[in-house]
């Protein structure tokens, strides 16, 4: 057990509990003294969990991983943004020093309907991976591909392609939107393939899909509010929607046809 | 206590003849699975980073049925996604010398001679096809403004065969293994298994049949069936409780393996990255990896002076040691891992480190942003740099970034013969939970390489050998074999919950962790090990009455899964420090501070422990048995590895 610093700070920390999917759930108080600055913010809430264990308290749930802002498994409504306070951060890479002695943290799940709550501050986001299987990927099989420099690609293109491949599948941006929409999610693997020339062949099939998918999901509509992309700690920008939805009209003009 | 005395020699199947025939030939040679038959086979995959999300997306391809299991709520989450820097292939795009030949021969002398040559001839020739592969699946490699793809260098090579994604190469071939076998779950062909935590596996009359795992959301143990098991569950860094591995890295499934007949091997054998954040507190709860890519513009150095405590930006270059230009002149600061690690540590115990406690060095782009830029260096490492100075507050433009090693990676794992199988027919081990093909140290950027080359390349041939050369009569999940497995893992999740102790499993975890790194880290002795063996079986002793584990067993509870991992961790890291004990020599990653030359590099002993050292489990605190397999080095005479 670490030693609480005397000089830490001190906080109070608001967290949801709920115990499972179908069990209501309600905001817990707990008192935090003794936390470094330089602590992350997951690092704190492994103090609080340490410390409730030796009381023989359940620790509070919270889904983590890599701890480094790129696994995407992180994610927490802290005074009701998603990932807290920082642009571009996730919730691992929060760190304390964002925060002062005496503040309040309120610690909540991401809410849509589409992300039931298993416990706490876990979340299921298995929809997230129904909209990919749905058409996010090129369908080439293994051992089939040409040559690596087969097909030149203007660098500045594969650079529009990486930036909306660099998402992270966090669920920040359909926790921050009051629809609960996953347009951003969704438009960011349709704009990375559509950019491409190998994602090319399958670019009408593909957005077609992956939105018909997205709204059997339960997600709801897109009204252009942009709380996603200022939400998004992969930096996935707006523009990236409005690609999809060029690229959305494109393939039904098409399918008409 | 006694080292260790062998008890039989292994054979690693591997083929004869040229070198560059080996692998197309054996491959022609294979028995196959008709295309109508496969969809009678069902494979178990465990795991879905690379290697797992490799696999089970071209076995799916093939026909098979596949069942894909993994710990994360998603497969898009396994550890690969944090690779950072690149994957080498020897395409010689950049026209710079590279070929198979060179790549084959960097790999084997960065993995001080103790890698086997077949495979890593294998794994050189396949590399190229893997760039194509993920090119095609829409990877977004950097390229040139002419629209090829572009390389950067890495540590242990002279040529640029590195490519990459930003700093985001792990994410984007991780994707790409993902989005490939999204699309097999789509077709119905691979089903998908996430949260659930393989605790053991089932072995009726010698063959891998199945597996037992705990449902990490209901909490629910469930047994599968199948005709084939394929382990791609990553390595044990975390036995080290800081390390660059997220945090539910584990050993788990393979010490469970492993515990069923399949042999350990070379677990001493475990890489220390040069290049981390240094520990900021006791808080810290994992280590945070800057990439070696950032050593192609970044120089390391520390103060020529003692105890300076000047800001870095004040100490003027002729009082300043570039220690590794200074010492390993022709690599610089591109000298391989294992090296470069510990001559930060050489440097910071003789007291020049520099920061808050002495244990770190500098890594300074002022030279780089000099010459090139800040926008260029930004363009390059951009995200590097915000995530450190996230992290410590510090700005790597305006001052050096301190840095020092950690645990990243390990090269021991379940001892596979060339087709990546196990001693336990139907167990196939890959990726880095396999011991395969990186010897004592494994190069920048070639993990990757290897995760992808087991799962798209050579497992879909050799499990189709396997399937069809092999009687695999029905089984049943009443077998008493699957009984007896399955009762076990329940009655161990109980033993943690009705335990009740006074000391948490991270404490536990953290306590381990001090052990391995005070006495089995970058520098080992006879006397430090055996201190180590003590005191982990102390450790585990009292983890297994005193730990407290809280909730229940029939819903998500986060704790009891740790303790479960951690208790594996308590078992394993003992033959961890045997193996180093038992390895009276310096090699790679391995240093034993007995055997080293005058000028204190690695000192290897060819005569005694040319092999590898595969363990056999006797029972838990029981000294376990040793089976070699000696290597052979035909193409590439053993020689003393060099960087100077
Ligand atoms: C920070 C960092 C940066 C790196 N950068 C590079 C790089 O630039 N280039 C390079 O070549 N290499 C790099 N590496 C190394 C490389 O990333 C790994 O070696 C490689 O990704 C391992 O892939 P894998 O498929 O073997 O295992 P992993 O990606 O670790 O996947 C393991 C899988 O097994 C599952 N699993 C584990 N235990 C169980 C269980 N008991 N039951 C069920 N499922 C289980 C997990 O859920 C996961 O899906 C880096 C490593 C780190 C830590
Ligand atoms: S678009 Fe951004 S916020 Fe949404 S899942 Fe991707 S990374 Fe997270
Ligand atoms: S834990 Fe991986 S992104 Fe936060």
């Amino acid at each position: 057990m670490i030693a609480p610093q005397n000089d830490g700070m001190k906080l109070t920390v608001k967290v949801w509990r709920q115990a499972s999917v179908d069990v209501p759930g309600q905001l817990v108080s707990y008192e935090l003294s003794g936390i470094s600055p330089d602590m992350s913010f997951l690092e704190m809430l492994d103090i609080l969990n340490e410390r409730l264990i030796l009381k023989g308290e359940e620790p509070v749930a919270f889904d983590h991983d890599c701890r480094e802002g790129i696994c995407g498994t992180c994610g927490i409504m802290i005074n009701g943004q998603p990932h807290g306070p920082d642009n571009n951060t996730t919730t691992c890479q929060l760190h304390m020093r964002r925060f002062k002695s005496g503040d309040t943290l309120i610690l909540e799940p991401w809410r849509a309907n589409a992300f039931p709550v298993i416990k706490d501050l876990v979340v299921d986001r298995a929809a997230f991976d129904r909209i990919i299987a749905a058409g996010g990927y090129v369908s080439v099989n293994t051992g089939n591909a040409p040559d690596g420099n087969a097909i030149p690609v203007p660098k500045t293109t594969q650079e529009k392609a990486m930036d909306n491949a660099a998402c992270i599948g966090c669920g920040a941006c359909v926790a921050s939107c009051k629809n609960a929409s996953a347009m951003l999610f969704t438009s960011a693997k349709v704009s990375h393939l559509s950019y491409l020339p190998q994602g090319a062949a399958e670019k009408n099939e593909r957005v077609l899909k992956m939105v018909a998918r997205m709204d059997e999901e339960g997600f709801g509509n897109c009204t252009n509010t942009g709380e996603c992309a200022a939400a998004c700690p992969a930096g996935i920008p707006l523009a990236s929607i409005a690609k999809l939805n060029r690229e959305y009209i494109r393939a039904l003009l098409a399918s008409d046809q | 206590m006694s080292l260790a005395t062998e008890v039989g020699i292994l054979d690693g199947k591997c083929p004869t003849g040229p070198i560059a025939d080996r692998w197309p030939k054996y491959k022609q040679d294979m028995k196959l699975v008709n295309p109508a038959n496969k969809r009678k086979y069902t494979v178990i995959v465990v795991g879905t980073g690379l290697a797992g999300g490799s696999a089970a997306a071209s076995l799916g391809e093939l026909g098979y049925n596949v069942l894909s299991f993994c710990v994360q709520d998603s497969p898009r989450r396994a550890h690969s996604i944090a690779a950072q820097g690149g994957i080498n292939a020897a395409k010689n795009y950049q026209n710079d010398g590279d070929s198979v030949w060179r790549l084959f021969y960097d790999t084997i002398k960065g993995g001080d001679f103790r890698a086997r040559e077949s495979n890593v001839y294998r794994l050189a020739s396949i590399s190229t096809n893997i760039i194509d592969q993920c090119v095609a699946q829409g990877v977004p490699f950097a390229r040139e403004y002419g629209g090829t793809l572009t390389n950067r260098s890495f540590g242990g090579a002279q040529v640029s065969r590195t490519f990459y994604c930003k700093g985001q190469t792990g994410q984007q071939l991780l994707l790409g293994a993902y989005q490939a076998m999204m699309r097999q779950v789509e077709a119905g062909r691979v089903k998908l298994h996430t949260w659930q935590e393989m605790s053991d596996l089932i072995v009726i009359d010698g063959v891998a049949r199945g597996i037992i795992t705990r449902n990490l959301r209901t909490g629910a143990f469930e047994t599968y069936l199948a005709d084939a098991v394929v382990l791609c569950t990553g390595g044990y860094s975390n036995v080290y409780y800081l390390s660059t591995n997220a945090k539910s890295c584990n050993v788990t499934a393979a010490w469970r393996c492993h515990r069923r007949g399949a042999l350990f091997a070379n677990p001493c054998y475990t890489q220390i990255h040069p290049t981390c954040i240094p520990v900021s507190g006791d808080h810290q709860s994992k280590l945070t990896l800057m990439s070696e890519s950032l050593r192609n513009d970044g120089r390391v150095w520390v103060p020529l002076k003692k105890g300076d405590t000047r800001p870095p930006e004040q100490i003027p270059d002729d009082e300043r040691d570039y220690y590794l230009e200074r010492r390993y002149p022709s690599f610089g600061n591109l000298a391989p891992r294992d090296v470069s690690s510990r001559a930060a540590k050489e440097r910071c115990d003789a007291g020049y480190g520099v920061g808050p406690n002495g244990l770190s060095v500098f890594l300074d782009f002022r030279d780089a942003i000099r010459r090139d830029g800040e926008p260029v260096v930004r363009d390059k490492y951009g995200n590097l740099f915000h995530m450190y100075e996230r992290i410590t507050d510090e700005n790597p433009y305006k001052q050096p970034m301190r840095i020092y090693p950690a645990l990243h990676y390990t090269m021991g794992g379940l001892w596979v013969d060339y087709n990546l199988q196990s001693n336990i027919p139907g167990l196939f081990v890959l990726g880095e939970a396999n011991f395969s093909d990186h010897g004592a140290n494994r190069l920048g950027a070639s993990a990757l390489m290897q995760g992808l080359a087991d799962g798209y390349f050579v497992l879909p041939y050799t499990i189709g050998n396997h399937l069809a050369s092999t009687k695999l009569p029905k089984v049943s999940a009443d077998h008493p074999a699957a009984k007896e497995a399955l009762i076990e893992s329940r009655n161990r999740v109980e033993s943690f919950l009705n335990m009740n102790g006074t000391r948490t499993v991270q404490d536990f975890h953290r306590s381990l962790g001090h052990i391995m790194w005070d006495h089995v880290g970058m520098g080992r002795t006879s006397a430090s090990l055996q201190t180590a063996i003590g005191q982990i079986r102390e450790l585990r002793d009292e983890f297994n009455g005193n730990v407290k584990v809280v909730g229940s067993a029939e819903t998500l509870n986060q704790n009891l899964e740790y303790a479960g991992r951690v208790g594996d961790f308590m078992e394993f890291a003992e033959l961890l420090a045997i193996d180093a004990l038992h390895r009276e020599e310096s090699c790679g990653g391995h240093f034993r501070e007995e055997y080293q030359t005058e000028e204190g590099e690695a000192k290897r002993d060819d005569e005694n422990f040319c092999y590898v050292g595969a363990w056999e489990f006797k029972g838990t605190g029981v000294e376990p048995a040793l089976w070699k397999e000696p290597l052979n080095f035909e193409e590439i005479p053993l020689a003393t590895r060099s960087y100077k």
